[in-house]
C-alpha cells in the first residue's frame, strides 16, 4: 500500500531499488480479498503448491533419467528400486500428476458455476485454457518418458491423431516423430519438451495471477466487490485458510502415494515398451478419458469431413470452446446460486463429463459406442445451445445488494 | 529524432511516401528473414541424415507354409509377409467388386498372388493389427483384425469395416529370386 514503509534497513534498502517487498505486501498480504469465499476457492492455490511439488520431484527424477530407449525403462526401475528415495520422488511425481488434474478439474467446475469466467475476468479464463492444455502437453509427454508398452502405444496413438489433418498430416506426423516410428528421436524431444513445458506454465500462472490482481477474486454470490467492507486483507485470513486446505490435501495426496501407488496407473506400463506388439487394450491416463471418448464418438464421416478428422477437430474443439464461454453466457447474473436454470444444467454437465470419462475407458462396442456419441453430443449441446438458450430465457432471483449485505442475511436464514 | 524528421518533411507528398515505403520493405524483408530463419530449427526435428538411410531388408519365405504368416521389422516397423492359401486369394479376388472403402485390386496389392506383404500398422492411429498368428481373431473379413478401435483388413489387407480410412500399405519390395524378397 505504501512506498517501502520497511523498518528492516536491509530490506528498505532493496524495495527502494527492486520494489519486490511492495509487490509481495500488494498481492499476498494486502491484498483484498471478498470476505465470503468458500472451500471452492481453495483450488486455485492447491493447484499452484502442486505445481511447486511436479517441478521438485521432476527436476530431482531427471537427475537419474535417462531418455534412450535402450535405458529409459531400466533407468525408471533403478530410481525405483536402487536410488535412495527414487521410489518416494517417482510416486510424488506419478501421482501429483493426477492430483494436479483433479485440483484444476474442480477449479474449472469451480468457476463455471460461479460465472467466474464473465466480465471482467475472460482474460483470466482464457488463460486457464491456456494452462490446462499445457499442462494435458506435459502430461501426455512425462507419460512417454518410462517407455512401458502404455507410454509406447499411447504416444504411437496420440501423435497418430495428426496424420488426418488433410495433405500434410503424415509429414506432420514424421516431423513429431523424428523419424518413421515413434523411436529415440520421439524419446528424446519429449524429455526435452517435459523439462520445458512445466516453466512455461509458470510462466502462464505468474500472468493468470496478474490478471487475477488487476480484476479481483469472483466470489460465492457472484456480486462486484462495492467497498472495504466487502473485503478482508489475504493475510493472515486467507493464507491460513490457504495452508489448511493444503494439509487435508497432503493426506488425500499421501493416501496414495504411500498406500495406493499405482491406483491411478496402468500395469502394462511395468512392461518395457516392445513396437512390434500392442496390448491388447490401450488406455490413456485417466484424465484424457472424457476427450478420448469425444475423440472415439466420431464413427461416421461428418458432411465431407472423414471420421478421423472429425473425431480430432472435436477433441480439441471441446477443450478450445470453453475459452469463448464467456461470450455464449449472457446471463448477467454471475453464480449459479441465483440462477435456477442454469444451476440445473451445470451439474447434468458435470454428469455428462463423468460418463464421458468412464465411456472413454471402455472398449470400442455396444452399447458404449452409442453412449459416447449421446454424451458427446450433450458435451456440445451445452456449451453452444443450452448456455446461451438459458441465459436468454432464465429469470434470475434478485441478486443480493451486496456481499457484506448476503452475508449478514444468510448468517440470520 | 524520428518526430522532428517528420515535422520538416511532414508536407505532403514526397517525404512522408518515401519514408513509408522504406519503413514497410524494412519490416517486410526483417519480418520475412526472421521467419526464414526458424526453419533450421523446424527441420532439425524431421528425420535425421542417419534415420533416413534407407535400410532395406531381405527376407527368406522359404520356410513359411501356406496359411502362414511372418512379421519381419524393416525401417522399424513390422511388415506381415503372409503365404495366402487359394482360399484366400480367392476371396481376395472376389472381394475387389465388393465396396471398398479405398477401392484398390488385389492383383496391384501383390506381386505374386501366393504373397502378401504389408506394414503391420493400423491406418487408423497405429496400433499393430492381430492376426498374424492362428490363434489371434482375423475379423470379419479373415485378414487382420485391429483391436484398438475395431477395424477389420481382409485377406488382400484392405479395409473394410472399422474406422481406419485405408488400406494397410504395401511397402516397397522386390523378388531377388523364388524365395526371397528385399524390402526397401
Ligand atoms: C506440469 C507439471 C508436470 C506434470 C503434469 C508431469 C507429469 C508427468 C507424468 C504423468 C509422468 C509419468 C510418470 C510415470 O508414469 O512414471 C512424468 C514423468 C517424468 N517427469 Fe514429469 N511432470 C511435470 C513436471 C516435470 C518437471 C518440471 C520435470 C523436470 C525435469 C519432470 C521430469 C520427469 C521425468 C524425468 C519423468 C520420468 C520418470 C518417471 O517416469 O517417473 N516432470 N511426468
Ligand atoms: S488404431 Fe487400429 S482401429 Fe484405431
Amino acid at each position: 500500500m505504501s512506498t517501502s514503509s520497511f523498518n528492516n534497513p536491509v530490506v528498505k534498502w532493496i524495495d527502494e531499488r527492486l520494489p519486490v517487498f511492495t509487490m509481495m505486501q500488494h498481492s499476498a498480504v494486502d491484498y483484498p480479498t471478498p470476505k465470503n469465499l468458500n472451500y471452492w476457492w481453495n483450488f486455485g492455490s492447491l493447484a499452484a503448491f502442486v505445481l511447486v511439488i511436479m517441478l521438485l520431484t521432476g527436476i530431482f527424477l531427471a537427475m537419474s533419467y535417462t531418455p534412450h530407449v535402450d535405458h529409459a525403462f531400466v533407468s525408471v526401475e533403478r530410481i525405483m528400486r536402487d536410488v535412495n528415495y527414487g521410489w518416494l520422488l517417482r510416486y510424488l511425481h506419478m501421482n501429483g500428476g493426477s492430483m494436479f488434474f483433479i485440483v484444476v478439474y474442480i477449479h474449472m467446475f469451480r468457476g463455471m458455476y460461479y460465472g467466474s469466467y464473465k466480465a471482467p475476468r475472460e482474460i483470466l479464463w482464457i488463460v486457464g485454457v491456456f494452462l490446462i492444455l499445457a499442462m494435458m502437453a506435459t502430461a501426455f509427454m512425462g507419460y512417454v518418458l518410462p517407455w512401458g508398452q502404455m507410454s509406447f502405444w499411447g504416444a504411437t496413438v496420440i501423435t497418430n491423431l495428426f496424420s488426418a489433418i488433410p495433405l500434410v498430416g503424415q509429414e506432420i506426423v514424421t516431423w513429431l516423430w523424428g523419424g518413421f516410428s515413434v523411436d529415440n528421436p520421439t524419446l528424446n524431444r519429449f524429455f526435452s519438451l517435459h523439462y520445458l513445458l512445466p516453466f512455461v506454465i509458470v510462466g502462464l500462472v505468474v500472468v493468470h495471477v496478474w490478471a487475477l490482481h488487476t480484476v479481483k477474486s469472483n466470489n460465492p454470490t457472484g456480486v462486484d466487490i462495492k467497498g472495504p467492507e466487502d473485503t478482508i486483507p489475504f493475510h493472515p485470513y486467507y493464507t491460513i485458510k490457504d495452508f489448511y486446505g493444503i494439509g487435508l490435501f497432503l493426506i488425500f495426496y499421501l493416501a496414495f502415494v504411500f498406500y495406493a501407488p499405482d491406483f491411478f496407473g496402468e500395469p502394462d506400463n511395468y512392461i518395457e515398451a516392445n513396437p512390434m506388439v500392442t496390448p491388447a487394450h490401450i488406455v490413456p491416463e485417466w484424465y484424457f478419458l472424457p476427450f478420448y471418448a469425444i475423440l472415439r464418438a466420431f464413427t461416421f464421416d461428418v458432411l465431407f469431413i472423414p471420421a478421423k478428422l472429425a473425431g480430432v477437430i472435436a477433441m480439441f474443439a471441446s477443450i478450445i470452446l470453453l475459452a469463448v464461454l464467456p461470450w455464449l453466457d449472457r446471463s448477467k447474473a454471475r453464480s449459479a446460486r441465483f440462477r435456477p436454470m442454469y444451476k440445473w444444467f451445470f451439474w447434468i454437465f458435470v454428469l455428462d463429463c463423468l460418463v464421458l470419462g468412464y465411456i472413454g475407458a471402455q472398449a470400442a462396442e455396444e452399447p458404449y459406442v452409442t453412449i459416447g456419441q449421446v454424451a458427446t453430443f450433450y458435451y456440445f449441446a451445452h456449451l453452444l445451445i443450452i448456455v446461451p438458450l438459458v441465459s436468454k430465457l432464465e429469470n434470475p432471483r434478485p441478486l443480493p445488494e451486496s456481499i457484506s449485505a448476503a452475508v449478514t442475511k444468510s448468517d440470520s436464514e | 529524432m524520428a518526430e522532428t524528421a517528420t515535422e520538416i518533411q511532414g508536407a505532403p507528398g514526397t517525404g512522408e511516401s518515401r519514408r513509408d515505403f522504406l519503413l514497410l520493405t524494412t519490416t517486410a524483408v526483417g519480418a520475412a528473414g526472421a521467419a526464414l530463419s526458424l526453419w533450421p530449427f523446424v527441420h532439425s526435428m524431421n528425420p535425421a541424415a542417419d534415420v533416413l538411410a534407407l535400410s532395406s531388408t531381405e527376407v527368406d519365405i522359404s520356410p513359411i507354409e501356406e496359411g502362414q504368416s511372418i512379421t519381419v521389422v524393416w525401417r522399424g516397423k513390422p511388415v506381415f509377409v503372409r503365404h495366402r492359401t487359394a482360399a484366400e486369394i480367392e476371396t481376395a479376388g472376389t472381394d475387389d467388386a465388393a465396396n471398398l472403402p479405398d477401392p484398390q485390386k488385389d492383383g496391384e496389392r501383390a506381386e505374386k498372388p501366393e504373397w502378401l506383404v504389408v506394414l503391420g500398422i493400423c491406418t487408423h492411429l497405429g496400433c499393430i493389427p492381430l492376426g498374424q498368428k492362428s490363434s489371434e481373431p482375423r475379423g470379419e473379413f479373415g485378414g487382420w483384425f485391429c483391436p484398438c478401435h475395431g477395424s477389420h483388413y481382409d485377406t488382400s489387407g484392405r479395409i473394410r469395416k472399422g474406422p481406419a480410412p485405408r488400406n494397410l500399405e504395401v511397402p516397397p519390395y522386390a523378388f531377388t529370386d523364388d524365395t526371397t524378397i528385399k524390402i526397401g
